[in-house]
């Protein structure tokens, strides 16, 4: 996504190709292979694996969002939970009240999300920085209070049931089919993002975030960029809630705690802000960071007697995982990813030409 | 009567880890996001010195103290100190994930069952009667004083003492204040150290009271909304704003639904924002620091 020259001395001769989103021939065969080697994982894996690469997806379509907010619009936001608990919710009540179908209830959720974007973001018009994360937190728990009252309300306390969607009379409950819906959000969300932020939306974001006063100077509409910003973050993060509503078939607030928000925190730092790369990089650390300490654990001596304090290990860990990045890493996975890059774009020399074109 | 009890209470309880907050963002402007977790630290450690001295209590709680204000030094000086300068996004996501190391740990150590120090110090927690017929608990009595007590003893420090004098002296300008000879590092370490005494007051006698699990977390997060109804930067508005936010917290569940207690305080944090972001007794900033 650079707009920068290459090093390799290719260069770009009509606005076709200044415009295209996959430019060498290179970067066209390692897209070719990955896709396909995302369209074949299902038929090797294990339903667990299945299962793993659902939820990753699941996570990217949220970092995705929340780097838009956070990392490109610089709007913290700590209601990320509230609202993929709305968009669940959304889905949940749809579901039990009406028996809506799913492309009733997932346009609802976005609509929601975008409404609670408005309101999430409204405060942001006059807020900065800590008082706009404290703002968000707050209705983080405003709405987790109506999700709940409205499980204690209906007696299901325990937490809605949502069966699978239907799709031409059958219910796709089919791990693989899940997996394909999943990819294929996730990579629509991807696609949507990258396209925003090279337009003018994401031009108007970037300056937003490096300096307001001068971003108004140049004629761009702080308040709308704003509401902009936490609508359409808002929108795809409800949607990501109803596709977990949908998945998991179970809906409860108990899933949607502040932890859920610090995760996608998280997953936006531990990748690196400012990158959709990022999202994606930390999407899938965060996701499989706890299985990873389940397997480290396990392979312990005396395996049994630790599987109660998982959960604690989890915690700690992930905490002082999340310490060591923002004291160390401060980039993010992106940033060791580029520093790597540039290693060997570079060999056998250690450092950049002064003045010279970015790597 | 037994409102109006309640009332104080809990104003005193949220009083008492506000104040926590505003040390710490008066002073280096971060908003310490791990206070509860601090907090509930505090009273673990209390509990484990007091089935260490089982025949001292007194020798306890001032071990437990002491211990509480060590761990605060070396939260700044471990970690806190590398994010002095850096983004404000960056200083509260590593109190986060402080606080959710601190779970983690205290879970690993101490397991997630309630414990009851109150029991571990052989005290007994008789209720008193009041006049009016409110009843309240000697250790809830013991909390109100102590509020008073730590906030008189805040005041005067505050105002009076040489190295309170220098602590708002970095809060109103670090280079300034630096310039004329005041060690930076060492009024922040202060800061955090006082700010995680006064907490782990808070929540050792919160344990005391009502037994000592993970919930406390949630309390440390509920006592933002005094600290920034008050105004951020104000010890007399915490004060204020623990008053405000625990009526409004009382009265609702005694009203309206019990559902609400942990609602409420975010309520009136919302609306306190829309009407005066910088808060009640709070000086009015550029709020730009991000």
């Amino acid at each position: 996504m650079s707009r920068s020259p290459r090093a390799s001395g290719y260069f770009r001769t009509s606005y076709d190709q200044d415009l295209a989103l996959v430019q060498t021939r290179l970067e066209r065969t390692s897209l070719g292979v990955f896709i396909a080697a995302l369209l074949a994982f299902p038929l090797i894996a294990s339903p667990f694996q299945l299962d793993l690469a659902c939820q990753v997806f699941l996570a990217s379509i949220g970092a995705l969002s929340l780097m838009l907010l956070t990392g490109y619009a610089g709007q913290i936001s700590l209601g990320h939970a509230g609202l993929l608990a709305a968009g669940a919710f959304t889905v949940g009540i749809l579901f039990r009240e009406t028996n809506a179908p799913f492309w009733i209830t997932l346009p609802a959720a976005a609509a929601v999300g975008g409404l609670l974007g408005i309101i999430f973001g409204l405060p942001s018009l006059r807020l900065r920085g800590l008082y706009l994360a404290v703002s968000t937190l707050a209705l983080h728990f405003v709405v987790i209070y109506l999700g709940g009252e409205y499980e204690a309300r209906r007696g299901f306390s325990t937490g809605i049931v949502v069966d699978p969607p239907k799709l031409g009379g059958v219910s796709i409950t089919d791990a693989r089919a899940w997996y394909f819906i999943l990819l294929g959000a996730a990579a629509a969300t991807l696609l949507v993002c990258l396209n925003l932020l090279r337009a003018r939306t994401g031009r108007a974001w970037r300056a937003l975030r490096t300096r307001e006063t001068v971003a108004e100077a140049l004629g761009i509409g702080v308040a709308s960029y704003k509401l902009l910003a936490f609508v359409i973050s808002s929108a795809v993060t409800a949607v990501a809630g109803a596709l977990f509503a949908y998945y998991r078939g179970f809906v409860s607030v108990e899933a949607f705690s502040l932890f859920l928000t610090i995760q996608y925190l998280a997953m936006v730092i531990i990748g690196g802000m400012g990158s959709l790369l990022g999202a994606l990089l930390g999407a899938i650390f965060v996701t499989l960071f706890p299985y990873i300490i389940e397997i480290g654990l396990l392979a312990l001596p005396g395996a049994q007697r630790h599987a109660s304090l998982l959960f604690a290990v989890n915690y700690a860990a992930f905490g002082l995982v999340m310490i060591l990045f923002l004291m160390f890493e401060p980039l993010g996975l992106v940033g060791m990813w580029r520093r790597m890059q540039n290693y060997f774009l570079l060999w056998p020399f250690k450092h950049r030409r002064a003045g010279g074109s970015r790597g | 009567m037994q409102l109006i009890v309640n009332i104080t209470v809990l104003a005193a309880i949220y009083a008492l880890l506000a104040c926590g907050y505003v040390l710490i963002y008066r002073v280096s402007r971060v908003m310490n996001m791990a206070h509860g977790e601090l907090a509930m630290l505090g009273a673990y450690l209390l509990y484990t010195t007091a089935s260490l001295f089982t025949d001292h209590p007194v020798g306890a709680i001032a071990a437990a103290l002491v211990l509480s204000l060590t761990v605060g030094v070396l939260v700044y000086v471990a970690l806190m100190r590398k994010m002095t300068g850096q983004m404000v996004l960056a200083a509260i996501l590593t109190t986060i994930a402080i606080g959710i190391l601190l779970r983690g740990v205290i879970v690993l150590i101490w397991s997630a069952a309630q414990q009851h120090p109150l029991q571990a110090l052989k005290f007994s927690n008789p209720s008193i009667e009041l006049i009016g017929g409110a009843r309240i608990s000697t250790c809830a009595a013991l909390m109100v004083l102590a509020t008073v007590a730590v906030y008189t003893a805040l005041f005067v420090f505050l105002r009076f003492g040489r190295w309170g004098m220098r602590l708002r002296a970095a809060g109103q300008n670090p280079l300034l204040a630096a310039q004329r000879g005041i060690n930076l590092n060492a009024i922040y370490a202060l800061a955090w150290a006082l700010s995680t005494l006064t907490g782990s007051i808070a929540g050792m006698l919160i344990a005391l009271d009502s037994g000592l699990d993970q919930t406390m977390v949630v309390i440390g997060l509920k006592a933002f909304a005094p600290a920034l109804v008050g105004g951020l930067d104000s010890l007399l508005g915490a004060l204020v704003g623990a008053v405000i936010v625990a009526s409004a917290e009382v009265l609702a569940i005694h009203y309206v639904d019990p559902l609400l207690s942990d609602v409420v305080p975010f309520l009136v944090l919302i609306a306190a924002l829309i009407v005066r972001p910088w808060g009640l007794f709070g000086t009015r900033e550029e709020l730009d620091r991000v």
